[in-house]
């Protein structure tokens, strides 16, 4: 029987530690020319370098060092004035060299921090995050596992790699062990992991898809009691692929080691993976027997020492803050804290300031990405951004709406259209003949074929009972098959019955 | 004098992924016992002051442009495979996860 | 014979016509034909290939194209080198098969220039050896005595040019495996300033002292052939983006008049064979007799060169050996999970020096014995360089003999690798520190007739002075002897 989280936190503080993986979205890969293209057919993007043949060597691509210091920097960190790449040594198919061209003891950028905000019952609280270090490395190929009962690693007969994605430039962020979170430690990890993702984004350096793999968490959980000093044993989460996830994969572990403990037991340092159906974890590796990387430094490469006047271009180019935009938008638009906080949460802001800018108010605009296309988001259960309505599809429909070419309800149509990929607003409006039926005297024609069915519901509202308008105003919209302004039928309705 | 046992000279190669027999280790962990000795003679001159050299020559910032070059062909990069499928290399099972 | 020409005297028959590259080609592959029997230098030879780039220096020369000075010049290929469509195994059965996909650099270059590649050169297993018994394939033999060793790793490079099958070769040099076999086999063979030549497509052993560089019968051919394989490559982050050394400028104006030459106290007397002593102190009369300034150098620190060096190559090629596990190329042995597969692969795919040397390494970087072991080599490193800078302001160039004895017989040294290790003892220094060596011919030791070499090292990036006084050396003792010291060699495929 599992503890509530309720009795896990009473009698525990978790401390976390973060491990996030960008993708980074340069042309080619880190160490040699190859696109980095997603989705490509397999083995058509590798070359000798990133295929490790024989004899190949690396060569740096210089866009990801400038990339990886303007995280750096955006995370308040300190750039080395002198780093090196290392070679991580173990044997794993995906991994063609059987090293990975990694940093060890010298990460390019250290030593940052990260403010971040959480909605609680208690009010907004803010949490620093403390970076450790952020270093640079490559991605490994992909295996498909085939044969077996399951397609999964365990039970395949064989696998088959593609290494399209080999080499392809990694950033890696590590947070120091983050404490003093207490219960709110699972919405802290989502909310670093959201902040991050934002940060990364408005850089430019990375499309940050946690559903590509673009960007992926590791969350380290582990428990002391209340008060302790000494760390417990942690377990380490692999490659958590949604902000819900980060969130629900640290609660889980917490309650999983609340369990272990009190039962007398120990925890066992070992890699998880988090299982998005059960929103639970399962063992993976244990690292009882650790893994001995046998790093050094890696000779094929020269090392990095970015010149002051380099890093302080890359400083002054740097974008306006997620955080400092968000304020600005807030007070901009006069957004309620709330609606602000259920935008990010729904992660539309991007969404919505593009639809404003393309001509929508920002009320409308932000009423159809937090209401119609959020909703819609939910029923597939995937992120409003991973829809296919853009921000123009968005701010199209509003504009029809204002010149009233579109009442909500068509609109609602439409948007639910784009959204099954059924082709843009004016394709959809077209194709399905949605159109308003503004035209007065189609519009009278239904409405006195309305009250020829319903005369005794017409002599009442004659007789000055307007709320029975309603039945026939139900009538008309009905023949018309919805596509009439409502507001339009009753004003021409009363009219007609003398009541306008 | 530097002692590899067996069971070092085992861990080693299961480290370095090489199969071997017993008469390989035992044969190895004496061997390897008389090497070590010879050169760790370097550590009678590695003092705290004397920095580590990693690369020959004082050079730094070799950086590549980000530009795309042709990549292999499937067939150029499989030609070596000692076995594929449906463009991909095909390896026996792996066991455990990364 | 023609083969018996310098490759200049080649490039100068071929620029007049005298010869076509068809036929110079041709009678390379005749005479490989009729002696690689005995000597074995070759692992593959490519004969359609070398005729069919021949026939293509040809017509560009009949059409009256400008070609570069070694177009249409036979050449051996350490097999170690990569070079697209041709079997490249590093002399190890791991590779046995492989045909890789593209060119290596020096390969691109060689091509570019219309020099003919006529083939793969045998070589110690990955380049790991100082006799060309590790080869996973043969041995090679010495063409001065067909029972000793060719050197190591590229003895199937100098073998190639001492029995006269090619005028120039390729070989690769991490800790004298160009200037060992060159000593030993009556050749010239350059490691040229770390950086100097691309590593692209060489394939590693310890990718920090790898180099590679020309192998030749005389000096001034191996100038032209390091022009041909010299300079920046973008592909190879360790090249060095400078103009290439004016070493063909060097080698033709051969003075050392007013020159300061170092010899390295270290580098002389107790593991020297008499013999090899003798001729490299004649050598040094006779530059003194030519003008320079003979004086004596320390390197206090070179007496841990060895020890440095059995650490950092075997860390490295740990490493660099470990993308051989029959998942994308290579060999694929034993079934069961793909683990076991290259657990299996890697015992039968590699031969005993390569596995010995692999778990050293992976011992010296194992944790908690990498400060001791790894750590201190590299620390060791840089005492070395310190070494060579302080030599370097009292002297232009250093010398000592290359290696400390002349050939040994095949099969002598082969059950004691320390003992193997110590032909190296003269010729690592240079790799440690990234500066450059070349060796020369220096005679033939007294007591067993066999060639001897010396050693000339100078600074980073000064590799014309090797050639300065590489060719000077040379041209007092070809007029000593009155001829080349291969002429002495006896003749080959008399059975």
């Amino acid at each position: 029987m599992a503890l509530s989280y309720e009795k896990v936190i009473e009698k525990y503080e978790p401390v976390l530690g973060l491990e996030v993986h960008v993708e980074l979205g340069t042309k080619s890969k880190m160490f040699c020319g190859c696109s980095t293209e997603f989705g490509a057919a397999p083995n058509t993007q590798v070359c000798p370098v990133c295929l490790g043949l024989p004899g190949a060597l690396p060569a740096v691509n210089g866009k990801a060092i400038e990339y990886t210091i303007a995280i750096g920097l955006a995370l308040n960190c300190s750039i080395a004035p002198f780093s090196r790449f290392a070679r991580k040594n173990y044997f794993y198919p995906d991994m063609p060299k059987n090293f990975q061209t990694s940093q060890y003891d010298e990460p390019i950028c250290f030593g940052g921090f990260l403010d971040v905000k959480i909605d609680t019952d208690e009010g907004v609280k803010e949490y620093r995050v403390e970076i450790e270090r952020v270093h640079m490395e490559e991605d490994t190929g992909k295996s498909l596992h085939m044969g077996g009962a399951t397609g999964r690693i365990h039970g395949a007969d064989y696998s088959l790699l593609d290494y399209n994605r080999a080499g392809i430039p990694l950033v890696e962020i590590v947070t120091k062990p983050l404490t003093g979170t207490g219960k709110y430690a699972p919405e802290v990890a989502r909310a670093y992991v959201s902040e991050l993702r934002d940060i990364l984004r408005s850089l430019g350096v990375s499309d940050v898809k946690m559903e590509q793999g673009s960007l992926r968490c590791d969350a380290n959980v582990s428990l002391r009691l209340i008060g302790a000093e000494k760390l417990g044993t942690r377990s380490e989460t692999k490659n958590v692929n949604s902000l819900r996830s980060v969130e629900r994969a640290v609660r889980s572990e917490m309650i999983r080691h609340a369990g272990i403990l009190d039962k007398g037991e120990r925890v066992i340092q070992e890699t998880r993976h988090f299982h998005e159906d059960t929103g639970e974890t399962t063992p993976g590796r244990s690292k009882e027997q650790a893994e001995d990387y046998r790093y050094f430094p890696e000779p094929d490469l020269v090392p990095v020492a970015p010149a002051a006047d380099w890093i302080e271009k890359i400083r002054g180019s740097l974008p306006e803050k997620p955080s400092v935009r968000r304020k600005r938008i807030q007070e901009e638009w006069q957004v309620p804290d709330k609606e602000m906080a259920a935008m990010i949460n729904a992660d539309v802001l991007d969404q919505v300031e593009e639809t404003v800018k393309l001509g929508a108010d920002p009320t409308r605009a932000r009423s159809w990405w937090l209401g119609e296309i959020a909703r819609l988001a939910n029923e597939r259960e995937v992120p409003a951004a991973s829809l296919p309505i853009t921000a123009k599809d968005v701010a199209e429909v509003v504009a029809l709406i204002v010149r009233g070419e579109l009442t909500d309800k068509l609109a609602r149509q439409v948007v639910e259209g784009v959204i099954n990929n059924e082709g843009r607003p004016s394709e959809i409006i077209e194709k399905r003949g949605i159109k308003v039926v503004s035209d007065d005297s189609a519009l009278l024609q239904a409405i006195e074929k309305a009250i020829a069915a319903q005369p005794d519901v017409a002599e009442k509202v004659r007789g000055g009972h307007i709320p029975a308008a309603g039945a026939l105003i139900g009538a008309v919209m009905k023949e018309t098959k919805g596509q009439a302004d409502a507001a339009k039928v009753r004003e021409l309705l009363l009219k007609h019955l003398g009541q306008g | 004098m530097s002692k590899i046992s067996r069971d070092d000279v085992a861990n080693l190669a299961r480290l370095a992924r090489i199969e071997m027999t017993p008469a390989e280790l035992d044969h190895l962990s004496s061997e390897l016992s008389v090497i070590l000795d010879a050169v760790a003679r370097v550590q009678e001159v590695a003092g705290k002051d004397v920095p580590p050299t990693s690369h020959p020559l004082p050079i730094t910032n070799v950086f590549r442009a980000d530009e795309n070059r042709p990549s292999l062909t499937p067939e150029q990069a499989l030609s070596g495979a000692p076995a594929q499928e449906e463009q991909r290399f095909k390896v026996p099972q792996i066991l455990g996860e990364e | 014979m023609i083969y018996e020409k310098s490759a200049t005297e080649m490039a100068t028959a071929l620029e007049t016509g005298e010869i076509s590259a068809v036929e110079l080609t041709k009678a390379h592959l005749d005479r490989i034909a009729a002696v690689d029997g005995e000597v074995k230098a070759f692992l593959y030879v490519d004969s359609e290939g070398a005729l069919a780039q021949a026939k293509e220096v040809d017509q560009r020369r009949k059409a009256g194209e400008k070609l570069s000075p070694l177009a249409g010049v036979p050449l051996a290929l350490k097999d170690v080198m990569v070079q697209q469509g041709v079997p490249t195994t590093c002399g190890s059965k791991m590779l046995e098969g492989w045909r890789p996909p593209y060119d290596s650099t020096v390969v691109s270059r060689l091509k570019a220039a219309g020099v003919i590649i006529l083939g793969k050169t045998n070589m110690d297993e990955f380049a790991m050896g100082s006799s060309t018994e590790n080869s996973a394939y043969f041995p090679t033999h010495n063409p001065w005595d067909l029972t000793r060793i060719p050197g190591g790793s590229g003895g199937g490079s100098s073998a190639s040019l001492a029995a006269f099958e090619a005028p120039l070769a390729i070989g690769t040099d991490t800790g004298g495996s160009i200037r060992q076999p060159a000593a030993v086999t009556g050749t010239v063979g350059v490691k040229p300033t770390y950086g100097g030549v691309s590593r692209y497509g060489l394939v590693a052993f310890s990718s920090s002292l790898d180099q590679a560089g020309p192998c030749a019968r005389n000096v001034l051919d191996a100038a032209y052939l390091h022009e041909v394989i010299g300079g920046y490559d973008p592909m190879d982050s360790t090249s060095i983006n400078a103009p290439i050394p004016p070493v063909v400028a060097a080698a033709k104006n051969a003075s050392v008049k007013g020159m300061k030459i170092g010899v390295i106290k270290e580098l002389q007397g107790d593991g020297y064979q008499a013999g090899v002593l003798k001729r490299f102190n004649e050598s040094l009369e006779e530059l003194a007799k030519l003008g320079a300034e003979i004086v004596e150098v320390s390197c206090p620190n070179f007496e841990y060169a060895l020890a440095a060096y059995y650490l950092i190559a075997p860390s490295e090629c740990s490493s660099n050996l470990a993308r051989f596990d029959a998942m994308r190329y290579g060999i694929r042995v034993g079934e069961g999970s793909a683990e076991e597969v290259m657990n299996a692969t890697r015992e039968v795919g590699f031969g005993k020096e390569v596995k010995r040397r692999i778990i050293l390494g992976t011992y010296a970087l194992s944790s908690g014995y990498y400060d001791a072991y790894y750590g201190s080599a590299q620390k060791v490193r840089t005492l070395i360089s310190r070494d060579f800078e302080n030599a370097f302001t009292k002297a232009d160039v250093l010398v000592s003999p290359t290696a400390p004895t002349t050939a040994f017989k095949i099969g002598e040294k082969s059950n004691d690798p320390i003992a193997m290790y110590l032909n190296d003892i003269a010729t690592i220094p240079t790799n440690l520190a990234g500066v450059c060596g070349i060796s020369i011919p220096s005679g033939l030791a007294e007591e067993d007739g066999l060639p001897a070499g010396f050693q000339i090292m100078a600074g980073a990036m000064k590799d014309e002075r090797l050639y300065q006084v590489g060719a000077a050396l040379e041209a007092a003792l070809n007029s000593k002897w009155g001829a080349p010291i291969l002429s002495k060699a006896p003749k080959l495929g008399a059975k």
